[in-house]
């Protein structure tokens, strides 16, 4: 009995230590201290009071859209196109934004309604061209991706550029009544990270409890068993997708009305790919995924400062965040492998 | 090329599909291997091709031992199988197929290939055409091209599975010849089939197998009686069983037609009344399987109309027939009729007919252990219906049925099933049938059909014959009209 | 002269196109073999800047191409045996893959950022270079440009008219068929795949050294996805291939052109133009529409069209392969 738990926290500790190992290899090829820069990333997220407000910052777009995916990862599908629908969801809000007078007390729960009905519309897309065009969701998803990162150019240098000429900088500020109210002056926001953990919370209980989770599961399992069982494949499919837009679509409105509040260019900041790290990393399951997302903010909060410090490239944050996650999945098989070996 | 076989044991977990089977095969010869599905026949011969392993046993050929680690190995030691359904890559082209798999360096030497595929087709008297896309061809054309295929790389035992399932008749014909004639060149041919008639007219001789054993082997001239004897073996004398009073009529199927990839049916009538217990018998693919996806909504007719309680359900989906309390329960059970990575539990819960948004858990674990209890599954509430048993397995699928069923078809219900097993099903079933539902079932044991059913309907390559009174015939009399032959 | 603006505009574009025409040729093989390599983008960043950096440091151009093509290689065969052997998502391997080495290309690149380096120098072909309209056009670019002519070449020979090709063609849509005839189903998914994934470093170097000269964040700019959805537009037959590699590099230069002559229309329409046709070509391949459209059509053009036209995916494309 003890001899096996060891194993397996030998197994699940592998992926950071060859992560450690890789890293540090790398930074001495790149002539730089590993101890120091590995300190420096994840120490960085902890020094001030404004550092933690960024990784609360960075940790609401990761949950939500990681919840997101948590459902259509339970209906069997690879939703590639979470950044599509996080982007629809900040073009929805910014439409609303920009376009609705009203009080604050409406603006805001507005722009939530538009962020998510965004992000179901690109999600649904891709249900529909999936269940009826028979296109594959991972190569839909990235079409759409594509086209809704031009959408949101075509938008920023044209119709919705600020009066005073169009920049890099998007759009003018959103009015003050939709604005997300920030905490002191960093950029954290409460009302976003309560809706975040909500959203974690539900999903788990969701997949957990609801006959939609179990009956989303079985077709993830075994979908021509489960049309038998008298379960509508197709539409539970475009729901679930439709699902995690509304919850992406969520993550890129508060990405424009509580961190930045207006419309930039790359609005979707890469998160939603990462949150697939990290639902990859949590082994699909809702319980890790805080744990997860926390050490991915970390990383994301503390890697800036590897530019101020020590003149490296921030992007070493992502390959510690990738690297982990690729040898989870290799230390996985390998281990699966040896597994049926002895099987 | 004599084969010869010695002792072949071949398991795969608990299920042995070949038990110590020896069989030998003289060159020059057409000998047939018969046995229903499940019997074994595939698993030998995927074995003696090179596709399977054995665990345990000889093979030798013209006395030599051989070991195959590969269909390739195989071929080089010169048997070749040609599968039911042929392995080839169709959208090449038919000389594609010819050539893949030749050892000819870097370019593909298609002229000559070209010649020695027009010079066999000759032989033979088949017409192929090079260029065609392969995806194109009947079943029987791609037959006859890895025929020609296999022949050019040498082989000198050729075995064929099932081969005469969806050719055409002429196309049979010639296949018949080209064995012959084969045959007579001095090539051995194995002739894996079930349907009597063919192994009658083709083989000198045919051995039987029966749920992983030789069941017997006879020389020529035999008959399709003795071959009958040794495929099903011998029949009991059928039980009384109480006289239930029919209701009305629940499934009627007025002059429908049905096609899927390899069989079409046509002219199916049947009426089938609540009570009533209705046996489909015949050969593997003939029919019945498709007319009971018909009458469960999988399949969509092409003509004519299916009624369910009067309904006309014809163009329906299959969740109205559902609605309508029709249940089917595959064969297949793990791949249509569960899903695997789920427990009991969970599957008590998929198949109750609660509403809400919540799964109560304890309302589940209840049915769960309800469903344990009244069908006797050795499983717990958290075990994952893959980890069950075959046998439980069936008992699961029974378990999670609605309570009231207007129409329940079942697929092969007690195949894999010990005795007690598949007694115990039948009386589930015929407690149902007292409730006033209607069921369909298909069977390859005789004793099983004879048993149980109250009207028989045999199917032979895609046509039904009448319903025959159970009561009134005999198991024999039963094998004879599945082998196809007329009384 | 209008002439020469055409003439010239056609050899920019052919010459710009050459890295996405290496790169789309190489997923064409290893998917042709049943494999998918989603790590494109990454791949090629990663590539480009280690092409670039060990051309500068050792300046060698041919070891600059080398190391590209290793790292093209190395991450391929990474994903080959993580799916093949570990059994792992293909999917998921790839798409982890592309975002380590889209960071990694900035990190261990960031020393080089802005920094000179060599390049592939322009080289006429003596001769060819004056046939009047094609020699211009064709025959005046560098050794890569030449090169990528004879890729599309040498890479439909061998599909189409090579015994070896033909058993890639077979492992990609029938492996158990091309087992049984002998075929090393895996063994040649691993080759493949890494010889893919070769030319799709040699069409990361052929970036930094050629088209966009030097290193900098995110250089590549989403070339990785575009090859990806050129492979599906070009029906994974090299020449349509190549077609789609070209069409995508005069559309985004017809970009440039056209837009001080038509301010109003929205450049993003070409940004999004390769992902739209490729969702486009995916409705018509996996739908029931091709089969539609040629119905419609008079019997003599129905061939010609559907050569055209059709171009599904290689049957057993991401599937795992098991011999028993």
């Amino acid at each position: 009995m003890k001899r096996s738990s060891l194993a397996s926290l030998a197994w699940g500790l592998a992926p950071f230590v060859l992560t450690l190992i890789t890293s540090s290899l790398i930074l001495l090829f790149a002539g730089a201290d590993p101890l120091e820069a590995l300190g420096q990333i994840l120490g960085g997220a902890f020094e001030s009071t404004r550092k933690l407000a960024d990784v609360i910052v960075a940790l609401v777009p990761l949950l939500l859209c990681a919840a997101g995916m948590l459902i259509t990862f339970a209906a069997g599908l690879w939703n590639i196109g979470v950044e599509g629908q996080m982007i629809a969801g900040a073009l929805a809000t910014t439409w609303v934004a920009l376009g609705v007078k009203a009080p604050v007390y409406v603006m805001l729960p507005l722009t939530i309604i538009a962020g998510m009905a965004g992000g179901i519309l690109w999600g649904a897309l891709i249900g529909l061209l999936r269940s009826y065009g028979k296109v594959n969701e991972i190569f839909a998803g990235l079409g759409l991706n594509f086209c809704a990162t031009a959408l949101t150019n075509f938008l920023i240098f044209g119709p919705w550029k600020p009066p005073d000429g169009a920049t890099m900088s998007g759009t003018d500020p959103f009015p003050q009544e939709a604005w997300m109210p920030i905490i002191g002056n960093t950029r954290a926001s409460m009302i976003p990270l309560a809706i975040a953990i909500i959203a974690i919370i539900a999903v788990y209980f969701l997949l957990r409890d609801s006959y939609w989770g179990l009956k989303l599961k079985a077709i993830g399992q075994n979908a021509q068993a489960a049309q038998r069982m008298g379960i509508n494949t197709r539409g539970n499919l475009i729901l679930a997708l439709a699902a995690c837009g509304a919850l992406a679509g969520l993550a890129g409105s508060v990405q424009t009305t509580a961190v930045y509040h207006r419309l930039i260019p790359s609005i979707s900041g890469g998160y939603g790919y990462l949150s697939q790290l990290v639902v990859l990393l949590s082994g699909l399951r809702a319980e890790w995924v805080p744990l997860v997302v926390f050490f991915f903010s970390v990383i994301q909060v503390g890697s800036p400062r590897l530019e101020l410090r020590m003149q490296l490239d921030s992007s070493l944050g992502g390959v510690l965040q990738s690297s982990v996650v690729l040898f989870f999945l290799l230390v996985r098989g390998l281990r699966q492998k040896l597994e049926r070996k002895e099987g | 090329m004599k084969v010869e076989l010695y002792d072949v044991h071949k398991r795969f977990g608990t299920v042995r599909a070949n038990d110590g089977i020896s069989l030998v095969i003289e060159a020059g010869t057409i000998h047939g291997l018969l046995g229903e599905n499940g019997a074994g026949k595939t698993t030998l011969m995927k074995i003696l091709s090179g596709y399977q392993s054995l665990d345990t046993g000889r093979i030798l050929l013209d006395g030599q031992p051989v070991k195959f680690a590969s269909p390739a190995e195989a071929i080089r030691a010169g048997i070749g199988m040609l599968h039911q359904d042929p392995l080839d890559v169709p959208p090449l082209t038919v000389l594609d197929n010819f050539v893949l798999g030749r050892e000819t360096g870097l370019m593909q030497r298609r002229a000559a290939a070209r010649r020695e595929l027009a010079e066999l087709c000759q032989r033979f008297g088949f017409d192929l055409d090079p260029e065609a896309l392969t995806s194109s061809l009947t079943i029987g054309e791609r037959q006859q091209l890895e025929l020609v295929r296999l022949l050019s790389q040498g082989v000198r035992v050729i075995i064929l599975d099932e081969p005469t399932t969806g050719i055409s008749a002429p196309q049979k014909v010639l296949l018949f010849d080209t064995l012959r004639r084969l045959a007579a060149e001095g090539l051995s041919v194995i002739f894996v089939s079930h349907k009597l008639d063919e192994v009658e007219a083709l083989c000198s001789r045919a051995t039987v197998l029966r749920q992983g054993k030789v069941s017997g082997a006879v020389a020529a001239p035999f008959s399709g009686d003795q071959l009958v004897t040794l495929m099903f073996g011998q029949c009991l004398s059928r039980s009384q069983r109480p006289d239930v009073p029919l209701g009305q009529v629940a499934l009627r199927l007025a002059d429908v037609a049905a096609r899927t990839y390899r069989l079409r049916v046509e002219h199916l009538n049947l009426a089938v009344r609540e009570g009533e217990i209705i046996g489909l018998a015949g050969l593997e693919g003939s029919g019945q399987q498709i007319l009971m996806q018909l009458c469960a909504g999988i399949l969509k007719a092409t003509s004519g109309h299916v009624f369910i309680g009067g309904q006309d359900m014809t163009h329906q989906p299959y969740q109205r027939f559902m609605e309508m309390g029709v249940g089917f329960v595959p064969a297949a059970r793990l791949e249509e009729g569960m899903i695997p990575g789920l427990t009991l539990r969970e599957h008590a819960a998929l198949t109750s007919e609660r509403g809400g948004f919540f799964i109560s858990w304890p309302a589940s674990e209840d049915r769960a252990q309800k469903m344990i209890r009244a069908f006797n599954i050795i499983g717990r509430s958290e075990t994952r219906v893959e980890e069950l048993s075959g046998g439980n397995q069936q008992r699961a699928l029974l378990a999670m049925l609605p309570d009231r069923m207007r129409l329940l078809m079942l697929e092969h219900p007690t195949r894999g099933l010990d005795v007690e097993s598949s007694r115990w099903v039948w009386s589930k079933l015929l407690q149902r049938r007292e409730q006033g539902t209607a069921i369909l079932f298909t069977s390859t044991d005789l004793d099983e059909l004879v048993e149980n059913s109250d009207r028989i309907v045999v199917f032979s390559g895609g046509k039904m014959a009448a319903p025959v009174d159970a009561s009134a015939i005999s198991c024999e009399e039963l094998g004879y009209l599945i082998g196809g032959r007329r009384q | 002269m209008a002439n020469t603006l055409i003439i010239e505009t056609i050899r920019s574009v052919l010459a710009a196109s050459s890295p996405l025409v290496f790169a789309a040729l190489g997923e064409t093989l290893t998917e042709r073999a049943g494999v998918v390599n989603l790590s494109l983008d990454g791949t090629i960043l990663l590539s480009a800047m280690a092409g670039f950096v060990v051309a500068l440091l050792s300046g060698s151009l041919m070891l600059g191409f080398a190391a590209a093509m290793v790292v093209g290689a190395a991450v391929a065969l990474i994903i080959a045996y993580a799916s093949i052997a570990l059994k792992q998502n293909q999917a998921a391997v790839g798409f982890v893959l592309t975002l380590l080495c889209a960071d990694l290309s900035s990190f261990l690149g960031q020393p080089f950022v802005r920094v000179p380096g060599p390049s592939v120098p322009h080289w006429p072909i003596p001769g060819l270079a004056d046939i009047p309209l094609i020699g211009p056009i064709l025959f005046n670019g560098d050794a890569l440009v030449y090169t990528s002519y004879a890729a599309i070449i040498v890479i439909w020979w061998w599909i189409a008219k090579t015994q070896p090709g033909l058993k890639l063609r077979s492992i990609g849509e029938r492996p158990e068929a091309a087992h049984s005839r002998g075929v090393p189903v895996n063994r040649l998914r691993y080759i493949y795949t890494a010889v893919g994934g070769a030319l799709v470093g040699l069409g990361g170097a052929a970036y930094s050294l050629s088209v966009k000269l030097g290193w900098s964040h995110r250089h590549t700019a989403g070339m990785g996805w575009i090859a990806l959805a050129i492979v599906i537009f070009g029906g994974w037959s090299p020449f349509r291939v190549a077609f789609g590699a070209y069409l995508f590099g005069f559309l985004k230069s017809l970009g440039s052109i056209l837009q001080p002559v038509y301010p109003n229309v929205p450049t993003q329409i070409f940004q999004a133009a390769p992902f739209a046709l490729m969702i486009v070509a995916l409705l018509l391949v996996s739908g029931d529409f091709t089969e539609r459209v040629l119905d419609y059509l008079p019997p003599k053009l129905r061939p010609i069209i559907a050569s055209l036209l059709r171009g599904s995916p290689p049957a057993a494309l991401g599937k795992p392969f098991e011999p028993q």
